[in-house]
């Protein structure tokens, strides 16, 4: 058994004078919860449909369980799909429709009967086997095509947003449900989303994706606490921005001059003196002080307005001409309103140097 | 705000229920009305008049006798009327069938296969339904003369699936076009192949469709004269081409029962493909 279920190397495919996957490479290993995040239009489901076999790549080569896939037709690939739609055969009933898979494969009859009943208590609908798809609900559907795409026991599950058609506590719901059940089984899932939460809550590991390319690829901790680029840093969680140039770099931080300012991160990759950057640093690692203790990062601003949000405060501040995001959590429990620090005060904004990051484009 | 303007708003829309030209009926009104009423009368009156006169038992059909179904005996047992119905039973059957199996093929390859001069081909697969029929009809019997085929039932099928194919290809084509493709990519993801996926997949979702296209297409193919009048030979008479020949000789209360019997075998086909068109959209 190779090291990963599904590699993608070097995987362009082009639509016309559209690039949709752009020199792809990715390893996605055996059992992995495997995240494919990016905005609409970024060639997530253009991927999908690589791996499944309804694209065929323009160059590059896609291996399945260590070997080419070549031009294999999706129906000899040993992987199944949920789609966004579900796909559900609308004139079979829910067994039939679970059962396709395996009655293709020539599964005897008293085995299909036995793993479409298994499948159907997996997702938790025995009792609508005998249902059409126009008969359920959303999240039911969304559970028989999950099921269908299951008892065929795939080595992988691609999964293109099965969840953007739920309301909102349907899909937390779901996203737990489907974790559970990765865990139990054990097969590779390939999870396509635009939804930064739930690829950070449910994932092993995340693919960022922008315009057809995979900016990278990493745990959610590595992605949000360590993103190797601006798009990245913007796209997963809130961020501040401060641009500026790089005058020094030096064991492993780099120091940013910024309209006369000196502040001071990690350096990402490809961070030089001499180039232009940017700093960024999350809302909740930044803090607001009314006497700093050290000069390092630490900057005089003026509250411009304050947010009470229960489980923490969101402040607006006001550096030179930009505004910084500060999320200050509330862990003292307190009825005193000057507690908190209000708009028109000046005050002090402060993070340690390993708190932020310097990044290129 | 909002709320309070849409119910003045409605308020004075109930307020001028029923309309105020039916309040005080102007003359226009009186002419709209007139001009309705003679349409429908134009168009019925005649159809009326035929079916009622099937059912009189005298011989002249100016005159109502009584009620009497005579002449349908007359039909049901004259066998030049029988093999006439008969050779128009077997030319709609073909005609159906070959302009079913070929229109709907067309339709899936037109639909499936993209290329730059499509909207061509496709004009030209729309245009035999504005193609004058005597155009059609002669430009048939020029191409049987020149290609030595004789007159019969071979050219009336040819022709009639050569009229149906394009009302089969239009119908099934609006079909495909709400045809969600990826039932088939989901059933070749669960192994079936491009054939078990058509026979699985594709043509049960497209089977309403595709009957009622083919009631549209075997009541054309009945219902047509004027091709069939052109192409048509000795002993292959179809039931339109027939009644014509009997009214030459005046119209008999007999010609009057096939015609009735004729509507209604149109009607019973038409509403069942619309019953059919009905159900496919809930
Ligand atoms: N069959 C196609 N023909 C032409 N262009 C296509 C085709 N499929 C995808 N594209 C283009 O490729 C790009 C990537 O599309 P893709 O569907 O992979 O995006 P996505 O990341 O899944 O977006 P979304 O989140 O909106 O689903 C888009 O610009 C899209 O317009
Ligand atoms: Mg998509």
């Amino acid at each position: 058994m190779s090291e990963f279920a599904v590699e993608m190397h070097n995987v362009t495919k082009v639509f016309g004078d559209v690039v949709a996957v752009d020199h792809v490479t990715m390893g996605i290993r055996q059992n992995e919860f495997f995240a494919m995040l990016g905005p609409s239009g970024c060639g997530k489901t253009t991927s999908l449909r690589l791996i499944a076999g309804f694209e065929r790549p323009t160059t590059g080569e896609i291996f399945i369980d260590g070997k080419p896939v070549g031009n294999t037709p999706p129906f000899q690939r040993d992987v199944n799909t949920v789609f966004q739609s579900y796909a559900l055969f609308p004139h079979m009933t829910v067994e039939q429709n679970v059962g396709f898979g395996l009655e293709m494969k020539g599964t005897p009859h008293a085995e299909l009967k036995r793993r479409v009943m298994q499948a159907l208590e997996l997702v938790r609908l025995p009792h609508l086997a005998t249902r059409y798809p126009h008969q359920m609900s959303g999240g039911q559907q969304q559970r028989v095509a999950l099921a269908r795409a299951l008892v065929n026991r795939p080595k992988v599950l691609l999964l293109d947003e099965p969840l953007g058609a739920l309301d909102a506590k349907l899909r937390k719901e779901m996203q737990l449900e489907l974790k559970t059940l990765q865990r139990e089984i054990g097969i590779t899932f390939v999870f396509v989303t635009h939804d930064q939460e739930e690829a950070l809550s449910m994932s092993d590991r995340i693919a960022v994706f922008s315009r057809g390319k995979v900016l990278q690829i990493g745990t959610p901790l590595e992605i949000y606490e360590r993103p190797n680029c601006r798009f990245v840093a913007d796209f997963i969680g809130e961020t501040n921005f401060i641009e500026g140039t790089v005058s020094e770099v030096r064991n492993g931080f780099a120091v940013l001059q910024s309209n006369g300012r000196t502040f001071v991160g990690r350096a990402g990759e490809n961070v030089q003196p001499g180039i232009p950057a940017v700093l960024s640093v999350r809302p909740e690692k930044v803090q607001l002080v009314e006497q700093p203790a050290t000069s390092v990062n630490s900057y005089d601003v003026r509250v411009m307005s304050v947010a009470y949000v229960g489980s923490d405060t969101r402040v607006v501040v006001r550096l030179g001409e930009q505004d910084i995001d500060v999320w200050e959590q509330n862990s003292v429990s307190t009825l005193d309103p000057n507690y908190f620090f209000a708009p028109g005060e000046t005050a002090w904004l402060t993070f340690p140097p390993e708190n932020a990051l310097i990044l290129t484009d | 705000m909002a709320t309070e303007s849409t119910v003045v708003y409605l308020g004075e829309h109930t307020e001028t229920w029923p309309p105020r030209e039916l309040q005080r009926p102007s003359l226009g009104t009186f002419a709209l009305v007139a001009v309705t009423l003679f349409t429908f009368a134009f168009l019925y009156v005649p159809i009326v008049v035929l079916v009622f006169f099937s059912f009189n038992s005298a011989r002249s059909g100016a005159v109502w006798e009584q009620f009497s179904l005579r002449w349908y005996e007359r039909v049901l047992s004259n066998p030049r009327i029988l093999e006439a119905a008969m050779n128009s039973l077997i030319v709609a059957l073909l005609a159906t069938l070959g302009s079913v199996v070929i229109g709907t093929l067309m339709a899936l390859a037109m639909e499936r296969y993209r290329f730059r001069s499509q909207p061509l081909w496709d004009g030209l697969l729309y245009l035999p339904v504005i193609v004058p029929e005597i155009v059609m009809g002669i430009s048939l019997l020029l191409f049987f003369a020149a290609v030595r085929l004789e007159r019969g039932i071979v050219t009336l099928v040819i022709s009639h699936i050569a009229f149906c194919m394009p009302f089969v290809y239009l119908t099934m084509r609006a079909r495909l076009a709400d045809f969600d493709r990826s039932l088939e990519e989901a059933a070749q993801d669960l192994g079936a192949n491009e054939w078990v996926t058509f026979r699985r997949i594709t043509l049960p979702l497209l089977m309403p469709g595709i009957i009622s296209s083919a009631l549209l297409a075997f009541t054309l193919s009945l219902d047509d004269f004027v091709i069939s009048f052109f192409v048509t030979g000795v002993g292959s008479q179809t039931l339109p081409v027939y009644i014509w020949g009997q009214i030459r000789r005046g119209v008999t209360p007999e010609v009057n029962a096939i015609s009735t019997l004729m509507l209604a075998l149109s009607i019973i086909l038409v509403l069942i493909s619309q019953l059919l068109q009905r159900r496919q959209r809930v």
